[in-house]
């Protein structure tokens, strides 16, 4: 079973058909998908689920930003995790890794630097985001535009990171992570 | 979280209203009416509907003209969303926007530059369940406008009901066209619907198509009772 965490500043949010609902129908089909919200993550209760997807928010959206302690589960649960945009940049604030000014929308070309399961060479996709990140100690660079990183994964776990939207356009990327194996 | 509508009294804008309306407070429509025919961003059939449309939901209307040309209409639109933040103090606007990143990128950016948030309740929904959900809750939309092949002037004035949406469907499998008209294959107009406290009566039409261009325009509507 997927879990897909609702990252919008509350539960049941105007901005849910938008940043969730489409994750889930690209998951759906493939496996059995559960959506929790991030205040309601219980990190007792995540063994029935095999990999994690932390979707993205609205650009003025910071809520999970500034509540980056809700999220020490990552470091532990031990489950492939994929993080979409604020979700990418949370889990960087979640190691400590600090975020840069980037403000980037629409569809920019994404240029592929490491080999990853995920996805390959030069393409197109949506991004939507205020802020990148730097490259760090935890994170290796996986993809970046010519204003920003793009995608990281952590170099210990099977951690990913994506800044832009694969929900959107690219749902080959988010199939990828649902189907392969982490 | 008081909000304002991107509206152009079509279906997309009209459902994606209705929703924000569930979740947070919507406090006025905001119209942007584009002179050039050609407009990616706002060219509608009826766009001069939206003042009955408005007054049969109870909501006050911003509107714009503009001009429409490429750039000048997105700064006519942050005025106009400037306009709406003064006026009624919006904190966001909603867009009808479903797939098209082209309009829903440069509204984004205009909202982020003015600091107010964006929604999009409709954004990579299905085609044909929004179809379906407008009738399922009642919505009456026309076809007010046909742009693509095999469509022809059969189609203008026709309610979206559950034989057009079948018809549209079908043309997708045979010549690819989006059923709900993201490509601009189509566009609607509203003429009821669950908020509406009145609705809209058409005392007088007239169809303008050749081959498989042509709109539906309403030269003359009143408001009655539901």
């Amino acid at each position: 079973m997927i879990l897909v965490v609702d990252m919008n500043w509350k539960r049941d949010s105007l901005a849910f058909g938008e940043f969730v609902s489409p994750i889930v129908s690209v998951v759906q089909p493939l496996e059995e998908c559960v959506v929790k919200h991030f205040l309601e993550i219980d990190p007792s209760k995540l063994s029935c689920c095999t990999k994690i997807i932390l979707s993205g928010t609205m650009l003025k959206d910071h809520a999970t930003l500034k509540q980056v302690e809700k999220f020490n589960w990552v470091k532990t649960c031990g489950k492939p995790i994929l993080g979409i945009c604020a979700g990418m940049q949370t889990l960087s604030l979640v190691f400590r890794e600090p975020l840069v000014n980037c403000l980037q929308v629409g569809m920019a070309e994404i240029t592929t630097l490491k080999n990853n399961p995920l996805f390959q060479g030069d393409f197109k996709a949506y991004v939507l985001h205020n802020y990148s990140v730097s490259p760090s100690q935890t994170f290796e660079v996986l993809a970046e535009s010519t204003k920003c990183v793009q995608a990281i994964k952590h170099k210990e776990k099977d951690i990913y990171g994506v800044l832009f939207h694969p929900e959107v356009r690219n749902q080959e990327i988010l199939k990828c992570f649902v189907q392969s194996a982490l | 979280m008081r909000l304002g509508v991107l509206f152009s009294g079509g279906k997309d804008s009209t459902l994606a209203l209705h929703l924000a309306a569930q979740k947070e407070q919507v406090v006025c429509l905001i119209t942007v009416a584009s002179k050039n025919k050609e407009s990616y961003m706002f060219h509608t059939p009826n766009i001069d509907l939206t003042a009955l449309q408005a007054q049969a939901l109870g909501l006050p209307l911003v509107s714009v003209v503009t001009e429409g040309q490429k750039e000048e209409e997105l700064s006519d639109l942050e005025k106009a969303i400037v306009e709406a933040k003064e006026k009624y103090q919006i904190d966001g606007v909603v867009t009808g926007a479903v797939e098209s990143v082209y309009q829903a990128s440069r509204v984004q950016r205009i909202c982020n530059r003015l600091d107010v948030w964006c929604f999009n309740p409709l954004w990579k929904h299905d085609q044909k369940a929004l179809l379906e959900t407008l009738v399922a809750r009642n919505f009456k939309v026309v076809i007010s406008g046909i742009f693509a092949y095999p469509l022809d002037e059969t189609w203008l004035g026709n309610q979206i009901d559950a034989a057009v949406i079948a018809r549209l469907v079908q043309h997708q499998g045979q010549y690819g066209i989006s059923p709900s008209g993201e490509g601009g294959e189509i566009e609607t107009t509203v003429l009821d619907a669950p908020m509406f406290k009145r609705k809209i009566e058409i005392l007088d039409s007239a169809i303008d198509a050749k081959g498989n261009c042509g709109v539906f325009i309403v030269k003359q509507a009143r408001l009655v009772p539901k």
